[in-house]
């Protein structure tokens, strides 16, 4: 076996030292596909052993059992002891905004103002991102590309990550509007000879009345009458017809209530929490409302000193157990690299009580749902785009997540990367010496 | 006989008390009051533990004559009766600023750091002030005088509380009706010490707490160099110091770890500090019984956090709930285990709280004789003034206080505080209780009147015909005023009386009736009114619960630490590192320590079976790069901090230490920050949870240092960087200028030659010694290659490369240099110069024939290493018994510990790991982690421990509310926030 895994690396390697290095977009899907034999994992919960899957002009044709007597069409991939997987899905991200973290120029993700609701994450996408590349090789092919910074930050869409530009990246505009609750709490400042600790937000309330007079002022302006365009109240539209989604920032217990509430008194009906890191704690109230969780990085610290050390392992289990729609994310320090993570994220609450069926939801079907782009992607499905790859063993197991080949709507893309080609150059230049 | 000789004598000696005794007098006659004062029959507390009953204390000219029961009273001696009441000696506060105006901060707005000092003539480094005197920024604070004699002191040790060599302190009686002649005692009472930088300058060096540690260690060095003469310039700090070496030397520790900080610096070289602690030093009360230091004690206690709000309150920490509960056992536990130490008011907001604080130590347990010695004898003692104050032995200062009785009742009334031979009236003592019943009669109409509570918060009632009458008394200096109304309800009429309080506390006045009229009035006095149904205070009697101490004190702490055992591992799959390979279904016995035997079907009747069937046991993970468990990273003030050491600052409290031990951490190298080209020396720790910070280092630790390359150390995120160097090629002639120098340095030394005995140099001298590794956080391939050079160029070579994101583009240099790479497993994109790094790089390096580790540098990562080493097997097909060793093995190599540790071998250490599933699977979890035989990690346990933390807080929470609901005052919450360390960490608590 693992001489066969060497023989397999090798001759990848010297496959392709051959190809020419292809990180072009691929062309659309013209000839159709079917894998045959692998396990397949669907995505919403359900596996097929030795599946068969078919898929042609972008859709999957088929999903089934490889016993199933029925003609196999197009190239015809062996899919032997091998896995497949629906793309993974990573939500509340800022790839393609910013390329290096410490290089300022590079760096797109922020707007300055309070109130950006207009601000379009969209077309500062930049789809030629080395980092974006870096995830296709781990599985993660689509994303969310979410402003940052203000009370409201700005409008998100959705992108798939093997595109020319972003209008051919988009899966779906101007998705939702992202915000960040007022904090419960505030840091001194210690550079004012202050306690650097946490101290009660003095501001808070008048901070949240704040939001509630500007959803107000939003939702009258769209009523129509007589007003003088503004193109904030105009963006925020979306969130009060349901076209748009709410995404509130929010992580400690009495803020996730309180934007809860919010939600409801503002008429809004589609509202997700994003971070929750307290929400375990309210399942109940998430459940009630229907008010799915983004939930903060698996690989994380507790909070507290007290916590539990595998509190942010465990928390996707407290949060699936009692209902509630979770997905997973990855915001926080370097999120953009460590996005292609996101398997791993749910390999790890594997270990911590979910099953592997759960936790692959958690990166698929979940955020395909929360997302609203489930019609089309997040499970493998008669019907549904063509975004899934096949993978040597296990997706969610570093050791076993390696990808053979990988198809957004059908196209098969490259697996090359930056780093890929580094790796080759200098593993050349080391066995030929 | 004796006793007259002795008063001739101190007649003598009165005659220099008063100083200005050779003043031109211009503002009438000289008019000498060589009077005695005597006060009988009091209880005299001479000493904590010398009391005299019913005694005589007897003064003159400021200081104590005789006491005794039998004491002769001189003729022309003012005679106060005080029977009844106690005279103890006032209090010393040896730790204060009285005085001293608070040091300005600098003004500078410039945003460019300041790496020079401002003077010259004095030490290289502004905040080393010796030369400075507290007396040159004296002034007599009246009204800060007042609060600190109102609670019971009478002298105060003042200084400077700014910079780290605070220079010398004075000693000052609180007499207010002298001058500084006469008050000031000692202009030079001590030298201070502290790590805490001046506020009045912004050189930037020390910008830690280690960094202040080795200055004050350089700092002593060359005071000895220059003392033997050999300096060629001159320096005003280092002759001041030197010129302060035999005064009594205080050092603001703040903490218990800082103590042992501070006495760890003193001990070196040969000072002994008293020092000033935190009030947490019963956390670890055997260490700091160890040092065998004098400490000074604030008793800040802190109030009860308000925990209504159960969201605030469920972030408190178990840690700070702690303190609330154990912190006023703090003087009982020093007391009980002889450690010598005053007590200072330093902390409190006004001296006003300092008795409640004091009693609630009390409550807690100090003996009322320990208290007294430490407000008295003690600080006495460590000023080296037990002869002038601090009791009432004959030929002392006249410092001594007045009470209704015990003076640690919460019902004792200080009437006075005699300082100097100065009365300061606190309470008038001779106010008259005239709390009872009265009877009195006004236009043939009997009135009865009661008087009760406080003397200057009486409260009257009185009656008439049964009637009750609006009334308000007020009383002072023997005088009562009393309105109440006349019987007709309908009207706002008052009859006032004023009356005289006679020595039968009978009333004799007049009164004035509401038209005008005058009569006279006489109230007598009957018997008192009975005030004895005893209001048995709760507070006094009941006996709080108080926790026990854990190890550490915070949550997941120990209650005792655990032992080591013989342990049978049955049936594991066992990763032994070692040729053996993955070896399925076998037993590994662990005993004293150590691992015993591996094999099949072992068996020992002494040792604890652990079925492992279907589990993995391997070597516990070794972290070549670690932040955690430090109190400070980074020593950035200057471009070369080689003479600090993070082995200085260990925090053995970090609960990162458990969560890494969950994770199947055992060893840890935790690396200084990469703020500077030379940084400082490591420490490589075992994660011993619940030890001390010296038990967690390795015995002979291999000696490590670290340095950095790249866009930290050139200061590419300063916007306006000044420290040498700016560019990549700066760095290269930091390393060359400073090796030069070492390779001098090391050949005048082994000349046998005087020489300046240089800290930094002499690590680097290690280094070219091959006495000391190098571990360098390094990025790119010019940078990599350029240090191997330099390293060649002077005849050693680098041990680690860190980081080492591009290790893979020279990995053929690395391998024929000999130097190791701990790299990270795919972190890039975070900054221009990982740019080109690659996941790939360990397989890469690997394959060259490279010693690969993968290491964290964060705290998060760190708990799951083993994820991070099985991403190696993705990234480029590493084995996964090679991936493994990435994380165990090959770092125990690259720290030279891997005849210790690093794989499961006989004799080895036994620090293993047993785990659920493969450890590289992202499905593994430890479930036991033990180090040395002794488990420090279970999975088990830590349910357990889970449970524990909830109870103690909701009883913690509850008391809280009781103490709330009693009325005693509560703060709000605040939550502390420990940084997450990284390379690029600057102590935040640092900074002013």
């Amino acid at each position: 076996m693992k001489n066969l895994k060497k023989i397999f690396l090798f001759v990848m390697l010297l496959c392709s030292s051959i190809v020419i290095a292809q990180q072009t977009p691929a062309p659309k899907q013209t000839k159709a596909i079917t894998i045959e034999g692998a396990t397949a994992h669907l995505g919403n919960g359900k596996v097929i052993e030795n599946s068969l899957i078919m898929f042609d002009g972008g859709k999957i044709t088929f999903v089934g059992s490889a016993l199933t007597k029925i003609t196999r069409i197009g190239e015809i991939i062996d899919g032997k002891g091998k896995h497949i997987y629906p793309g993974f899905i990573i939500p509340n991200s800022t790839l393609g905004l910013v390329e290096i973290d410490a290089v300022k120029a590079t760096d797109d993700d922020a707007e300055m103002g309070t109130w950006n609701p207009h601000i379009r994450s969209l077309i500062a996408y930049n789809t030629e991102s080395k980092v974006i590349e870096s995830m296709r090789p781990n599985g993660v092919l689509l994303g969310q590309i979410t402003p940052r910074g203000g009370r409201i930050s700005g409008t998100s869409s959705i992108v798939q990550f093997d595109a020319w530009n972003w209008e051919d990246a988009t899966v779906k505009t101007n998705d939702g509007i992202h915000m960040y609750w007022p904090n419960s709490f505030t840091r001194g400042r210690w550079w004012l000879g202050e306690d650097p600790g946490l101290k009660i937000n003095k501001k808070y309330a008048n901070q949240v009345s704040e939001v509630a007079n500007y959803f107000k002022a939003s939702k009258a302006y769209n009523k129509g009458g007589e007003s003088i365009t503004n193109l904030p109240f105009e963006a925020l539209q979306g969130v009060f017809d349901g076209s748009k989604t709410l995404y509130i920032n929010v992580n400690d217990e009495k803020g996730i209530t309180d934007a809860i509430n919010f939600s409801k008194e503002n008429d809004i009906t589609k509202m997700v929490i994003v971070g929750g890191r307290d929400a375990y704690k309210i399942t109940n109230l998430l459940k009630q409302n229907n008010v799915p969780v983004l939930l903060q990085r698996v690989h994380s610290r507790p909070n507290n000193d007290d916590d539990d050390y595998d509190l942010p392992y465990k928390k996707a289990k407290l949060l699936v157990d009692n209902g509630v729609l979770v997905a997973l994310q990855a915001s926080g320090q370097m999120e953009r690299m460590n996005s292609r993570n996101l398997p791993f994220y749910a390999g790890t609450t594997v270990a911590h009580g979910l099953t592997k069926e759960q936790a692959l939801q958690l990166i698929t079907l979940n955020p395909a749902k929360i997302l609203g782009i489930d019609t089309n992607y997040g499970s493998l499905e008669t019907g549904k785009s063509a975004t899934l790859f096949i993978s040597e063993g296990d997706a969610l197991d570093m050791r076993t997540n390696i990808i053979i080949e990988a198809f957004i709507d059908g196209r098969k893309i490259s697996l090359d990367t930056h780093q890929t080609k580094l790796w080759k150059r200098y593993s050349n230049k080391f066995k030929n010496q | 006989m004796i006793k007259k000789q002795f008063l001739i004598f101190t007649l003598l000696c009165s005659f220099s008390f008063y100083a200005q005794d050779y003043f031109p007098k211009n503002d009438g006659v000289k008019a000498t009051n060589t009077n005695y004062t005597a006060f009988t029959n009091a209880k005299i507390f001479v000493t904590p533990t010398q009391v005299i009953n019913k005694g005589t204390l007897l003064i003159r000219n400021g200081k104590v004559v005789a006491s005794g029961t039998s004491v002769n009273i001189p003729k022309n001696a003012v005679i106060i009766d005080v029977s009844g009441k106690s005279i103890y000696p006032s209090f010393i506060d040896m730790y204060s600023s009285f005085g001293i105006e608070k040091p300005k901060r600098s003004s500078s707005n410039s945003r460019t750091a300041q790496y020079d000092a401002s003077r010259t003539g004095y030490y290289w480094n502004d905040h080393v002030m010796p030369e400075n005197k507290a007396i040159n920024n004296f002034k007599y604070d009246s009204k800060s005088a007042k609060a600190l004699i109102n609670a019971g002191f009478g002298i105060v040790n003042t200084h400077i509380q700014d910079g780290i060599v605070r220079g010398q302190g004075t000693l000052v009686a609180l007499n207010e009706n002298a001058g500084n002649e006469t008050r000031v005692l000692d202009v030079s009472s001590g030298q201070y010490l502290s790590f805490r930088k001046s506020v009045t300058s912004r050189q930037a060096y020390p910008s830690s707490i280690m960094g202040s540690m080795a200055l004050l260690r350089q700092l002593y060095l060359d005071a000895d160099w220059y003392a033997k003469g050999h300096n060629k310039t001159k320096d005003l700090s280092i002759e001041a110091l030197n010129h302060n070496k035999n005064l009594v030397q205080i050092f603001d520790a703040g903490s218990r770890a800082n103590i042992l900080r501070a006495d760890k610096v003193g001990d070196a070289h040969n000072v002994q500090y008293v020092i000033l602690g935190g009030g947490d030093e019963y956390e670890r009360i055997a260490e700091i019984k160890a040092t065998n230091a004098s400490l000074i004690i604030p008793i800040n206690f802190p109030k009860a956090y308000d925990v209504e709000n159960a969201f605030l309150a469920s972030t408190l920490s178990l840690a700070d709930m702690r303190a609330w509960n154990q912190k006023p056992s703090n003087p009982k536990m020093l007391a009980e285990n002889n450690i010598t130490f005053a007590l200072t008011t330093h902390s409190l907001k006004s001296p006003n709280a300092f008795k409640a604080h004091l009693l609630n130590a009390i409550k807690h347990g100090l003996s009322k004789e320990k208290a007294l010695e430490a407000l008295t004898t003690i600080p006495a003692q460590l000023l080296g003034k037990s002869k002038m104050i601090g009791s009432l032995k004959n030929e002392s200062q006249a410092n001594f206080l007045i009470t209704s009785g015990d003076i640690f009742d919460k019902k004792t009334k200080l009437f006075e505080n005699w300082v100097q031979g100065n009365k300061n009236v606190i309470k008038d003592m001779n106010t008259k209780d005239i709390t009872g019943n009265y009877e009195f009669s006004l236009n043939s109409q009997t009135y009865k009147m009661s008087i009760s509570g406080e003397s200057n918060k009486l409260k009257t009632k009185i009656t008439s015909n049964e009637k009750v009458r609006g009334s308000r008394i007020a009383y002072k200096d023997d005088w009562v005023n009393i309105a109440f109304t006349t019987a007709d309800s309908t009207k706002q009429e008052f009859i006032r009386v004023v009356a005289n309080v006679d020595a039968n506390k009978n009333l004799n006045g007049k009164t004035i009736m509401p038209n005008g009229n005058e009569l006279s009035f006489f109230a007598k006095h009957s018997k008192e009114e009975d005030v004895s149904k005893k209001t048995t205070n709760k507070d006094d009697t009941e006996s709080e619960k108080i926790f026990p101490v854990t190890y550490p004190n915070n949550s997941y702490g120990f209650s005792a630490l655990p032992k080591a055992e013989a342990l049978l591992f049955k049936n594991a799959t066992v990763w032994t590192n070692e040729k053996e390979g993955i070896l399925k279904n076998t037993d590994v016995l662990i005993k004293n320590g150590k691992i015993a035997k591996i094999g099949q079907n072992l068996s020992d009747s002494n040792a604890k079976i652990i079925d492992a069937e279907n589990k993995h046991l391997t070597s516990g993970i070794i972290d070549e790069h670690s932040h955690i468990a430090a109190a400070s990273i980074n020593e950035g003030g200057q471009n070369s901090s080689a003479e600090v050491s993070i082995e200085d600052v260990i925090d053995e409290t970090d609960v990162g230490i458990y969560r890494n031990l969950a994770g199947g951490v055992t060893s840890i190298q935790i690396l200084h920050g990469s703020a500077n080209p030379i940084g400082g020396r490591s420490a490589i720790i075992k994660l011993k949870w619940g030890e001390t910070a010296n038990n967690l280092i390795y015995k002979s630790s291999p000696k490590f240092i670290k340095f950095a390359l790249g866009e930290n150390v050139k200061q590419t995120r300063h916007q306006n960087g000044v420290r040498f160097p700016q560019t990549r090629m700066g760095v290269e002639q930091v390393y060359i200028d400073y090796f030069t120098r070492a390779k001098e340095y090391d050949a005048l030394k082994k000349s046998g030659k005087p020489y300046r005995k240089d800290i930094e140099l002499d690590v680097l001298a290690q280094i070219l010694n091959k006495e000391r590794y190098i571990s360098c956080h390094s990025y790119v391939q010019s940078e990599i290659n350029m240090l191997m050079k330099v390293a060649e160029r002077f005849n050693f070579n680098i041990n680690t490369f860190t980081h080492i994101l591009e290790g893979y583009k020279v990995a053929d240099k690395m391998k024929a240099h000999g130097v190791g790479g701990s790299t990270f497993s795919d972190w890039w994109a975070y900054k221009y110069e990982v740019n080109d790094a690659i996941p790939y790089n360990a397989a890469i390096m690997h394959n060259a024939g490279v010693t690969v580790a993968i290491n964290s540098d964060d705290g998060e990562m760190s708990r799951r290493l083993n994820q991070e080493a099985a991403k190696s097997v993705k990234y480029g097909a590493i084995s996964e018994e090679e991936a493994w060793k990435f994380v165990t093995l090959n770092p125990a190599k690259l720290l030279h510990i891997d005849e210790r540790v690093g794989s499961i071998k006989v004799g080895k250490d036994a620090d293993v790991v047993l785990w659920s599933h493969n450890p590289l699977s992202i499905y593994a979890k430890a479930e036991k982690t033990i180090i040395e035989g002794v488990t420090y990690f279970d999975l088990k346990q830590d349910k357990i421990k889970r449970s524990e933390i909830k109870s103690e807080k909701s009883e913690l929470i509850n008391m809280m509310m009781q103490a709330k609901n009693k009325g005693l005052k509560t703060q709000p919450i605040k939550k502390k926030i420990k940084e997450h360390l990284h390379c690029d960490s600057i102590d935040n608590d640092y900074q002013h």
